[in-house]
C-alpha cells in the first residue's frame, strides 16, 4: 500500500473497482457539484473530476476535489499538461495533496484547438509521461522535478494515468502503457471501450509485456444516451472505435416510436444505452487483467446508480 | 529557412496611412525563396499601394530596393543613401530585418510587412511547412530525424497520444500525427527499441523559455 485511498485499498484487496466521473461546471456554482456528487455517492469507490476537459474552462478540479472529500466522497483528481508548467503543476498538488486528496490522474491534456480559448498559448512544459515520472518522484524520492529535497510532508498521490488502445499504432499501445508503468503510473484508466475484441487483443498484449503484476487496469466504460451520439462517437472523434453494431442498436432501439413522442425516444435510448454499458462492463470483467471499471456518464450522471446496480457492483465493498 | 507570409494590403495600408514617402526594402534570401519578400514581390507591393493610394486620391511616392540580406549590416548599407529620401520604410524581410534596420538606422522607422511565421520547408510547389522550433537542444537523434517539439501538436517526447488515427492529428485531419511518423520512421530504420525509453522532461532553458538567446564564439571574434 503506497497511499492507502479507498480506491488504492479496493484494487489492492482485489475486488473489482468501479470509479465515476463527473464534470465541473462552466461557472462559480457549487449546487450543481453536490447534486451530481449525491448521485455517484455511494456507488463508486472515487470519482474522478476532469481538468478543463476538451479545453473548455471549467471550475478547478482541485477546489471540486475538496468539495467532494468534504462531502465524504473519495477524489481522483485530474491533471493535465496543457495549461501549467512543472512549477504550476507541483504548486497545485502540494495544495491538494495538503487537503487530503490522495488520487491523481495525469495526463497531457486536449489540445486547446477543440475548446472555448482556441487562441490560448499552450504550455506542454511536460507531456504525461513527465509528468507521472515527477509525481512518482515528488512521492517515492521526496523531491521537486529539479531533483531538490522536498522538506517536510511530501505530496502522496495513488497515481493514475490513462491508456487509449484505439489510438494508432495498435502495435505501440501496449508498450506506450509500459512506458507509463515505468514513469510511475499505479493505475490506469483506459478511453471508452466499445470495441470488446479489440480491447482484449490489446490486454493479452498488455499481459504478454508482463505488466499485469505492476498496474491496475480500469477499462473506461460510458453509456450511449442516443443514436446520434452513438453515430457521433464511431465517426467523428479522433481514438474512438465505436463498433457498427452498437450504433445500429441504438438506432432501433426507437423504431416503432413516433419522431413527435420525445420522452418515449429519449427513455427507449437511454435504455438501450445503459443495457450496452451493462453488457460491456459484464465482457470486458472476464478479460485477465482488467481490474475495475471507469464509467464516464458525463452530464448523465443519474445513469451511473442503474448501470452499476445492473453490473452486479453494488453494494461497493467498505475496506 | 525562415518562412514568411505578407502582411494583408489593408493592415500595410494602415500602418502607413501617417505617411508619404515609402521605401519598401526586399530581402534576397529566406523570403525570396519562399515568395513573400523577395524582389518581385517588393515591385508587386509598390504597385499595389501606388494604385491604391492614387485610387483613395492621395497618392504616395514609393521607392522599391531589395538587400541581398537584410539581417546584416554590411548587406543594408547599400540602401542608406535612399533613407534619406522617405519618410518611413515598409521591410519585406523576416523579423530580424526588420530589427537590423531599425537598430542600424535608428532615425529611421522601419515598419514589418511580412508576418514571420516558421523555420520550415517547401513541401511542394506552394507549400510550405514548420520543421524546427530551434529549441537549441535537438532531439532528432532519438526521433528518426522527425522533430516532435515543432511536429507535433503537443510537442510530446513519448508520443503518439491517445489522438492519433489514421496518421493523422486529432486537431486536424489535415495534419500527419509526428508521432505515427516517427513510429514508422524507427520501425523502418529497425531501432524501435530506442522508442521503449521514457524520454526525460526537457530543459527549456536552451529554448526561448531561458530569455533572449546568444552565442558567442570567442575563436571567431576579433582581437578588441
Amino acid at each position: 500500500m503506497k497511499v492507502g485511498s479507498n480506491l488504492e485499498k479496493i484494487l489492492t484487496a482485489g475486488y473489482f473497482a468501479a470509479t465515476g466521473e463527473l464534470g465541473p461546471p462552466k461557472n462559480a456554482d457549487p449546487e450543481v457539484i453536490r447534486r451530481k456528487a449525491e448521485i455517484l455517492k455511494g456507488h463508486v469507490d472515487a470519482v474522478n473530476i476532469t481538468d478543463n476537459q476538451t479545453a473548455v474552462v471549467r471550475m478547478s478540479s482541485i477546489s471540486v476535489g475538496i468539495m467532494l472529500l468534504n462531502m465524504g466522497i473519495e477524489p481522483t483528481i485530474q491533471m493535465t499538461c496543457r495549461d501549467r508548467n512543472r512549477i504550476a503543476i507541483q504548486s497545485d498538488l502540494l495544495g491538494a495533496a495538503a487537503f487530503g486528496i490522495k488520487n491523481l490522474l495525469c495526463l497531457s491534456g486536449d489540445h486547446q484547438r477543440f475548446g472555448n480559448h482556441p487562441m490560448a498559448k499552450n504550455v506542454f512544459d511536460l507531456d504525461s509521461m513527465g509528468l507521472l515520472r515527477m509525481v512518482r518522484d515528488m512521492r517515492d524520492a521526496k523531491k521537486f522535478q529539479c531533483g531538490e529535497e522536498i522538506k517536510g510532508p511530501a505530496p502522496c498521490f495513488f497515481i493514475g494515468a490513462a491508456a487509449n488502445p484505439f489510438a494508432d499504432p495498435f502495435e505501440f499501445r501496449p508498450y506506450r502503457l509500459a512506458k507509463k508503468v515505468a514513469a510511475g503510473a499505479d493505475f490506469v484508466q483506459t478511453q471508452i471501450v466499445f470495441n470488446v475484441p479489440k480491447f482484449r487483443e490489446y490486454m493479452q498484449r498488455v499481459g504478454d509485456l508482463g505488466l499485469l503484476d505492476k498496474v491496475y487496469i480500469l477499462a473506461g466504460v460510458s453509456p450511449i444516451r442516443t443514436a446520434g451520439a452513438a453515430k457521433y462517437m464511431a465517426t467523428q472523434v479522433p481514438g474512438m472505435d465505436v463498433p457498427e453494431e452498437y450504433v445500429r442498436r441504438m438506432e432501433d432501439a426507437v423504431k416503432g416510436i413516433p419522431k413527435e413522442d420525445k420522452a418515449a425516444r429519449k427513455a427507449a435510448w437511454e435504455e438501450e444505452g445503459i443495457r450496452i454499458c451493462v453488457e460491456i462492463i459484464q465482457r470486458v470483467r472476464e478479460i485477465p487483467g482488467v481490474a475495475g471499471v471507469h464509467i464516464m456518464a458525463i452530464e448523465w450522471e443519474e445513469a451511473v446508480p442503474e448501470i452499476v446496480k445492473r453490473a452486479g457492483l453494488l453494494p461497493r465493498p467498505q475496506v | 529557412m525562415i518562412v514568411a507570409e505578407q502582411k494583408s494590403l489593408d493592415e500595410i495600408k494602415t500602418m502607413l496611412a501617417p505617411y508619404q514617402k515609402v521605401l519598401i526594402v526586399g530581402c534576397g534570401t529566406c523570403v525570396t525563396v519562399c515568395f513573400a519578400g523577395g524582389e518581385k514581390e517588393v515591385a508587386i507591393l509598390a504597385s499595389a499601394l501606388r494604385m491604391a493610394t492614387g485610387l483613395e486620391g492621395n497618392p504616395k511616392q514609393i521607392m522599391e530596393a531589395t538587400v541581398q540580406r537584410q539581417c546584416e549590416y554590411e548587406y543594408n548599407e547599400a540602401i542608406a543613401d535612399k533613407l534619406k529620401e522617405v519618410d518611413v520604410v515598409l521591410s519585406l524581410a523576416c523579423g530580424i530585418g526588420v530589427q537590423t534596420m531599425n537598430e542600424q538606422f535608428p532615425e529611421m522607422l522601419t515598419l514589418p510587412g511580412l508576418n514571420t511565421t516558421f523555420l520550415g520547408q517547401p513541401t511542394e510547389q506552394g507549400v510550405w511547412v514548420e520543421r524546427c522550433q530551434a529549441c537549441g537542444n535537438c532531439v532528432l537523434a532519438t526521433t528518426g530525424g522527425i522533430c516532435p517539439i515543432a511536429r507535433c501538436s503537443k510537442s510530446l517526447l513519448n508520443g503518439p497520444c491517445g489522438g492519433s488515427q489514421g496518421g493523422k492529428c486529432e486537431i486536424d485531419p489535415d495534419v500527419p500525427c509526428a508521432w505515427q511518423q516517427i513510429y514508422d520512421r524507427m520501425k523502418a530504420l529497425g531501432r524501435l527499441e530506442a522508442l521503449l525509453e521514457v524520454a526525460e522532461a526537457k530543459d527549456w532553458r536552451t529554448s526561448r523559455d531561458g530569455g533572449p538567446r546568444k552565442i558567442v564564439r570567442e575563436d571567431l571574434r576579433l582581437e578588441k
